[in-house]
C-alpha cells in the first residue's frame, strides 16, 4: 500500500488503520480532518478539493518519509480526499504506529502540519449565502489589488 | 549653493528617491545593475546636468549604506507615507527650491525624456509631470515639484493621504506627453527586472520552446482552461508567467506562487527546456 494517496471516494480509514498494525508497535495515533460548517465567519455548505496529483503524490511520500526518519516511527500513512465534500465528511486521514506513543503523536502532528503547508492541493469553499472562494488565494489576490491601487506607479522607493 | 528664486523662478534641485523597502523586488532596487551601473548611480548621473545640486533621498537607517553614502543625502523624517516622505523632507530643507524628483527604479529613462521635462517646466504651476502612456494619470516620480506645492502637499499628508498621483491630479499640474512611451516603465519585481534586462540585451532572443502549462484552482478559473500548449521564447518560468499574465486576468502575483517543472518544485529562475510541463502553484490549502 502506498504511504500517501489521493482518493475521490470516501477514505476507508479502518482499512488504513489495520494496515498499520505491527506486533513491534505499542502505540498508534491518528488524526482525522473533517469538513467544518464555518470558516472565517462564513457559513460553509461544502467544499471541493483539487490536487496537482503528480507532484502531490511525490510530496506526500516525502512528508511521510521525513516523519518516519525524524521520529523513528514504524509505519505512517496519509490519505487526502479530492472532489466535492459535504460538511462532516472526512477530508484527510493520518495514521502512525510506533513502539511508543510519544513518537506516534509527534509524527502524526508533523505529517498533518506539513500536508497543510506543502501539499499542492487547493480548497474551494461554498458558502450558505451562495458565494464561494479559494481558501488562502482570494485574500492574496485582494491584497495584491489593494497594493496596486496605492503603488500603481512605484513601490515606496 | 544659492537656492533662492531668480526672476520669480525657483532654482531647481534634484532628488533621487532611494529610500524604498523594495519589498516586491526582495533586493535593494537602488543597487540593481543595468549596463554595469547601479540604478542609483545612473539616476544621479541623469539628473545632475539639470540641477544646481542633486541629493539622494534615504531613510534614516540607510545613511551609512556605501552606495548611498557617496552622495549628498536628505533623510526621510516620516514613516509609512511612501515616496512622498522624501519629497516632504526635501521641501522642508529647501522651501524656496523646486525639486526635480526622480525614482531610482526607472531603468528605461533616457536623457532626452528628462531634458524634455525640464524644458517643459511651468514654474508658475504647482508641478510639471508626464502623463502616463499607460493610463493617462500623472507620473509623480519623474516630475518637477514647485515650492508652491509644498504647503498643499503637507496638508494632504496630514489628512492621511499619501498617493502622489492623486495629489497631482487634484493640484494645478502641468501635464505633458512622454516622447518615449516606455521611458517611465518601472521595475518592482524580479520578473519585471528580468523582462527589462532581456529587452535591453540583444542576445536575449532564445529559440522558441514548446511548453505545456497546466492550471489549477484559481489560476485554472482565471485562465479558463486546465491545460494548454504554448510556444514561447521565455527563458525561465518567471518570464513565462509574466507573458501569460498579459493574456489572462491573473490576480496572484509571483510572490505568492510557486513553480513546478515536470512535477517537481523549481526556482522561478530555472531555465525552461523544450517539452517541459509547467505548473504555477497558488497558495495551497490542504487538510
Amino acid at each position: 500500500m502506498p504511504s500517501f494517496q489521493f482518493t475521490a471516494a470516501p477514505i476507508a480509514a479502518e482499512q488504513l488503520r489495520v494496515a498499520l498494525a505491527d506486533p513491534a508497535c505499542g502505540g498508534y495515533a491518528a488524526f482525522e480532518g473533517w469538513v467544518r460548517d464555518s470558516n472565517d465567519g462564513q457559513r460553509v455548505r461544502g467544499l471541493e478539493y483539487e490536487a496537482f496529483e503528480a507532484l502531490g503524490l511525490r510530496e506526500g511520500e516525502r512528508i511521510i518519509a521525513e516523519a518516519i526518519e525524524r521520529f523513528g516511527v514504524a509505519h505512517a500513512v496519509c490519505a487526502h480526499r479530492v472532489g466535492s465534500l459535504a460538511v462532516g465528511e472526512l477530508a484527510v486521514w493520518v495514521g502512525v504506529s510506533a513502539a511508543h506513543r510519544d513518537e506516534a503523536f509527534r509524527a502524526c502532528r508533523y505529517i498533518i502540519d506539513e500536508v497543510k503547508h506543502r501539499l499542492p492541493i487547493w480548497k474551494k469553499e461554498h458558502y450558505l449565502n451562495g458565494d464561494s472562494g479559494w481558501v488562502n488565494c482570494e485574500r492574496c489576490a485582494a491584497h495584491a489589488e489593494e497594493a496596486s491601487v496605492h503603488q500603481h506607479v512605484h513601490d515606496p522607493v | 549653493m544659492n537656492a533662492r528664486p531668480v526672476n520669480g523662478v525657483a532654482p531647481l534641485l534634484g532628488l533621487v528617491l532611494a529610500g524604498g523597502r523594495s519589498t516586491r523586488m526582495r533586493t535593494d532596487k537602488a543597487a540593481l545593475r543595468y549596463g554595469g551601473r547601479s540604478q542609483l548611480e545612473r539616476a544621479m548621473e541623469l539628473i545632475s546636468p539639470h540641477v544646481q545640486r542633486a541629493y539622494v533621498s534615504v531613510r534614516a537607517d540607510q545613511t551609512e549604506d556605501p552606495l548611498r553614502a557617496r552622495f549628498a543625502q536628505i533623510h526621510d523624517d516620516r514613516e509609512n507615507v511612501g515616496p512622498i516622505a522624501g519629497l516632504l523632507a526635501a521641501q522642508t530643507h529647501h522651501p524656496q527650491a523646486a525639486w526635480l524628483v526622480l525614482a531610482c527604479d526607472l531603468p528605461l529613462l533616457d536623457a532626452a525624456t528628462l531634458s524634455y521635462l525640464v524644458r517643459s517646466r511651468a514654474a508658475d504651476r504647482a508641478a510639471t509631470a508626464y502623463r502616463s502612456s499607460h493610463d493617462g494619470l500623472p507620473e509623480p516620480l519623474c516630475a518637477i515639484w514647485e515650492p508652491r506645492s509644498a504647503a498643499p502637499l503637507a496638508a494632504y499628508v496630514a489628512r492621511g493621504r499619501q498617493c502622489p498621483r492623486r495629489f497631482l491630479l487634484e493640484a494645478d499640474t502641468q501635464l505633458i506627453d512622454e516622447p518615449n512611451p516606455r521611458a517611465l516603465d518601472n521595475v518592482n519585481t524580479p520578473e519585471e527586472y528580468r523582462s527589462v534586462t532581456s529587452d535591453l540585451l540583444p542576445e536575449s532572443t532564445s529559440d522558441p520552446k514548446h511548453i505545456t502549462v497546466q492550471y489549477y484552482a484559481l489560476l485554472r478559473e482565471q485562465a479558463g482552461r486546465r491545460e494548454e500548449a504554448v510556444v514561447t521564447r521565455a527563458r525561465t518560468a518567471a518570464e513565462l508567467y509574466a507573458q501569460l499574465a498579459q493574456r489572462y486576468p491573473f490576480s496572484l502575483t509571483p510572490e505568492v506562487l510557486r513553480v513546478a517543472i515536470n512535477a517537481e518544485f523549481r526556482e522561478w529562475t530555472a531555465p525552461l527546456t523544450d517539452g517541459d510541463a509547467v505548473v504555477f502553484i497558488p497558495p495551497v490549502a490542504g487538510g
